[in-house]
């Protein structure tokens, strides 16, 4: 907990730090070779992500460095990340990727973690957005049904109870409906493929996942999709997502069921979780003690590479039609969305111990 | 069909030919340099893949992918270590076939099943395009579990003289395989708070340690070289076609066999070598040289692997959910070249996968005929002296062995694991079994839980599971039957003890039996505490493994003292002095460098060891460093750098 409180001290002063940077930036001499670490393994969603931005990333920065994508898998991600903690240099030549389940640990206060947000700045976000859908047999053609589904035992296959999946388990147990999860899943798409063989009766998939190989199944009528999770508008609210503007929301659907929003701890618990790990699902990062010259230069160019058209073209394919969170934004969202009050932690974890069975 | 062969007149083409070549000559390095496999293969390429033609860049992956189980026989048959984990089996027979002087003879039966296996499961996979949905989607957790069965089920074929020791070396690697997260609940077991453990133990790791060390170092002990007959390649290489010829119906029987493995995601190479070695071994009237150099051990798994790759992309292109490690890069290849593997493949993109199927024929026809007109000369290895050879073998293990987790974990763990493969080489314990069930045990675990939560207990009642449960049964049960009732009718009355004992008339034990026994019997004890207080869940399964080694364990004890053994000497101490020396370079490694130690070490092992020339052993160690620099380069790995590296590589940068 003392990590936590240390890190809301902080978030404010990186925050300050931020503010304080002269306006004007000079396009200062970067290191000819940029070492991108990856904390996953090649071929994985971050990588793919990593390896798509890479180019981009060479064209707008000044001088054109190559970025090389260093690959250090292993823990879920947290052996990579506490190895660039302890050794990244701070010239600018090292920069960090992370995804949901580099986030996950760090507020669940995995003892494995040795890093913390505090010395790095983020520079950009890619969000993602998720989508909740069932077999066609329970009888239910929408949202509107979900009714239907009270009494029902839904098996899930799953990863694993802090992984991706969380909030995705808060909002099936707000709705009320008899989840039986079946974890041990390698990845998501194995998830997807115990919905196609009919063993699970509901299935998740991101955005990218569910536009790639869920379609076709709800085109041909194996899938009936129910909601998705919606994404964080400017605002901070929570409201239907771009990619699939024709599905309600998750609090749209509990608003039909129960006639009213979704509150209490769980529900705080719920848009935490959901904040960290779809608003902020891939992040670059950068040392906060490399010199704020670089820093600048790389908000620069960070900037200018997602107004390119050529990029947002792209992306539109890599992310979908989601918009990447830059600069102050970034980095005040992001230190918002992972800081877990010491009631929600206590919350959280007697929670997975109640469900799971899995102690933190 | 006309997308058929325009995709082939697409193949054939200049630009697509060459993308083609470089995949495949990609390969068949990445394939020859020991423990290095399918991933790291493709991270190589990747960074080249963004922004290329789709269909170009799909033939150099295939190319790549195709003929990695091709090249990976020259090591597992010339040093007895395995190229990659899909060739792990051809060591068995290979290797001696090598030490009798018939290296090229096995070369080249492996290449022309490797090639034959590669079309084979080319053809396979165009089959399976048009079908495949419901055959991969019949294959549920419950079957998959019952697969593993089968997988372990070859343990007995494995288990050459006394099957205890089989089972406890089986059970042994379950329980090493449930080292981490148990994938029912998340929790950790055995992790002993290493942060190295909490991921389990990396395969590569295994891998190398219990076969490739405890090889090199027998070979230094001996200090001889590879090959003790004298020369005979001359006629090898006809021999090998010759035999795979005769023995059509295995190589066939094997391909189909190894892509139908390959395409069930979460089996794939490493163990399908062993299924169908043991398989050739079970449908084999004389299985006596097993083992000890039966071709037909070469050419079983070697026709398997090549078709199991081609089997691999079936879920992969279909579903999008890779069938092996290196199909996992493989998908982020084609992320990254734009395509979305999944049905489109099969409507829009049909052209696209043709380009596969076409690419991956061709690609295994290439790299057979690159690596039969390289037989010759590489075998030539196997008479020099070995001691020349050890540095730059224990380096690129050392490098492979790293890529792991980039961590000196794998290095302390390899020294770890190369204590007991020098201990069961030593005291005839059958370290396939171990692997086996290391490679097994994930899966065997998670299928099994998964299945039960799916269908609670009435997922045995599937057809698939009983069809599957007849195959253990037939392929378990019926060849010692079949044996029996031939003994039977030489009218050899023979006790059934016996029967257990088949090859090892002379029962004997040693000290290094003990030492094994006592090993097995602490760890299974510990690790019995260690679960004791988790939930259900999370130590079902390792319980069941302890299970196996105690039972085991009890009874090789009783047999030991029960019956009389004659006790033999077992000198492992040379062994063991080279272990420590081991673990000495490893410290280095932290101490001095990765690239400073090797350097060292090579030049003084060369010199002072292996008697060589100051002028050869200078170039040989100058040679090594160059090729870690190389390959650091090219593949983005940082080596554990110690005091001296840094000094080292700038001064390297200044040159180069």
């Amino acid at each position: 907990m003392k990590k936590l409180s240390k890190l809301l001290g902080v978030s404010v002063l990186t925050f300050g730090c931020l503010l304080a940077l002269p306006a004007k930036a000079q396009d200062t001499e970067l290191p000819s070779t940029i070492n991108w670490t990856i904390p996953f393994g090649v071929g994985g969603g971050t990588d793919v992500w990593a390896r798509f931005i890479a180019p981009h990333l060479t064209k707008n920065l000044p001088g054109n460095p190559t970025v090389v994508i260093k690959n250090q898998p292993g823990g879920g991600s947290i052996t990579g990340t506490n190895l660039f903690f302890q050794r990244a240099k701070s010239n600018g030549a090292d920069i960090l990727g992370t995804s949901a389940s580099t986030l996950y640990p760090f507020m669940l206060g995995d003892k494995r973690v040795r890093y913390n947000f505090e010395k790095w700045i983020p520079l950009m976000a890619s969000p993602t957005g998720g989508v909740v859908y069932v077999q066609p047999d329970l009888g239910v053609t929408s949202a509107d049904d979900i009714a239907q589904l009270n009494d029902v035992t839904l098996p899930f296959g799953s990863q694993s109870p802090t992984g991706l999946e969380l909030p995705v388990f808060l909002a099936f147990e707000m709705l009320g409906l008899d989840i039986k999860p079946v974890f041990g899943m390698k990845s998501r798409g194995a998830g997807r493929l115990a919905f196609e063989r009919g063993e699970a009766k509901i299935d998740f998939q991101t955005s990218s996942a569910y536009l790639n190989s869920v379609i076709d199944l709800v085109e041909n009528k194996k899938a009936v999709p129910l909601f998705s999770l919606g994404i964080l508008n400017n605002q901070g609210k929570i409201v239907r997502d771009p990619a699939f503007p024709n599905l309600p929301t998750f609090e749209e659907v509990y608003f039909n069921k129960f006639g009213k929003q979704p509150s209490g701890m769980e529900y705080t618990a719920y848009k935490k979780f959901l904040a960290a790990g779809f608003a902020f699902q891939k992040v670059v990062f950068i040392p906060a003690d490399t010199p704020n010259d670089i820093i600048q230069t790389y908000q620069k160019s960070v900037k200018q590479m997602l107004q390119d058209p050529l990029f947002i073209k792209d992306s539109e394919i890599q992310v979908g039609p989601y918009e990447n969170i830059v600069g102050i934004d970034a980095a005040q969202y992001l230190s918002e969305a992972i800081t877990v009050s010491p009631e929600l932690y206590s919350w959280v974890s007697s929670w997975l111990k109640a469900k799971f069975d899995y102690k933190l | 069909m006309i997308e058929f062969l325009s995709a082939l007149d697409q193949i054939v083409s200049i630009t697509h030919l060459t993308y083609l070549i470089a995949g495949v000559l990609v390969g068949l390095v990445v394939g020859i340099i020991p423990g290095l496999g399918g991933i790291a293969g493709m991270s190589l390429l990747l960074p080249f893949l963004y922004g290329m033609e789709p269909s170009v860049g799909l033939g150099m992956l295939m190319g790549l992918v195709a003929v990695i189980p091709t090249g990976d026989t020259f090591t597992s048959v010339l040093m007895g270590i395995p190229g990659s984990s899909s060739s792990q089996a051809t060591v068995m027979d290979g290797f001696p076939l090598a030490k009798k002087g018939q290296a090229a003879r096995a070369l080249s039966a492996a290449f022309l099943s490797s090639m034959i296996g590669g079309v084979v499961g080319a053809i396979v996979l165009s089959v399976f395009i048009l079908v495949a949905r419901p055959v991969v989607l019949a294959f549920s957790s419950a079957e998959l579990f019952m697969l593993t069965l089968l997988g372990l089920s070859v343990v007995a074929a494995l288990s050459g003289g006394n099957i205890y020791k089989g089972l406890a070396a089986c059970g042994f690697g379950l329980l090493v395989g449930t080292i981490g997260g148990a994938p029912a609940t998340g929790e950790f077991r055995f992790t002993l708070d290493i942060d190295y453990l909490y991921d389990g133990i990396p395969l590569v790791v295994v891998g190398l340690g219990i076969f490739a060390l405890p090889e090199i170092i027998s070979l230094l002990v001996k200090n001889s070289a590879i090959a003790s007959s004298p020369n005979k390649l001359g006629h090898g290489l006809k021999q090998g076609f010759k035999d795979v010829f005769s023995n059509l119906p295995l190589v066939g029987k094997s391909s189909i066999f190894g892509s139908l493995i390959g395409a069930i995601p979460g089996l794939g190479g490493s163990v399908v070598d062993w299924m169908t070695y043991s398989f050739a071994i079970n449908s084999s009237k004389d299985s006596s040289q097993f083992g000890k150099g039966d071709v037909r051990g070469v050419i079983a798994p070697e026709s398997a692997n090549n078709a199991c790759a081609s089997g691999s992309m079936i879920p992969t292109i279909l579903f999008g959910v890779p069938g092996s490690g290196a199909a996992a890069v493989f998908l982020g290849g084609m992320l990254l070249l734009g395509i979305q593997p999944g049905v489109s493949m099969i409507t829009t993109h049909l052209d696209l996968t043709y380009t596969i199927i076409w690419s991956l024929a061709l690609a295994n026809i290439l790299g057979a005929i690159f690596c039969i007109c390289f037989t010759r000369p590489i075998s030539l290895l196997t008479y020099i002296k070995f001691s020349i050879l050890t540095p730059i073998i224990l380096t690129l293990i050392l490098f492979a062995a790293y890529q792991a987790t980039r961590s000196l974990g794998d290095f302390i763990l390899l020294g770890v694991v190369a204590t007991l493969g020098v201990m069961m080489k030593g005291a005839n314990w059958p370290r396939p079994a171990f692997l086996i069930g290391f490679v097994l045990s994930s899966g065997a675990e998670n299928y099994f839980f998964q299945s039960i939560q799916f269908y609670g207990y009435s997922w045995f009642l599937r057809p698939g599971v009983m069809t599957i449960a007849a195959l253990i049964v037939v392929g378990f049960v019926l060849p010692p039957i079949l044996k029996k009732r031939k003994q039977k009718n030489d009218a050899t009355a023979e006790s059934p003890l016996h029967e257990a004992q088949q090859g090892s008339d002379v029962k004997t034990v040693s000290w290094t039996d003990w030492g094994i026994i006592a090993i097995l019997g602490v760890c299974a004890t510990y690790a019995l505490l260690n679960v004791w207080d988790t939930s259900m869940l999370t130590k079902a399964f390792p319980i069941i493994a302890i299970a196996i080694v105690m039972f085991s364990v009890a009874m090789l004890v009783s047999q030991y003292v029960k019956e009389k053994h004659i006790g033999i000497p077992s000198d492992l101490s040379m062994n063991l002095v080279y272990i420590a020396g081991f673990f000495v370079i490893a410290y280095g490694y932290y101490l001095f460098g990765f690239i400073s130690t090797t350097f060292v070490f090579s030049l003084l092992f060369l010199k002072f060891l292996a008697k060589a020339s100051y002028l050869k052993s200078a170039t040989i160690a100058i040679g090594l460093v160059l090729f870690l620099v190389t390959i650091g380069r090219v593949m983005n790995v940082d080596f554990p750098e110690g005091f001296f590296d840094p000094y080292l590589l700038s001064a390297i940068k200044t040159f180069i």
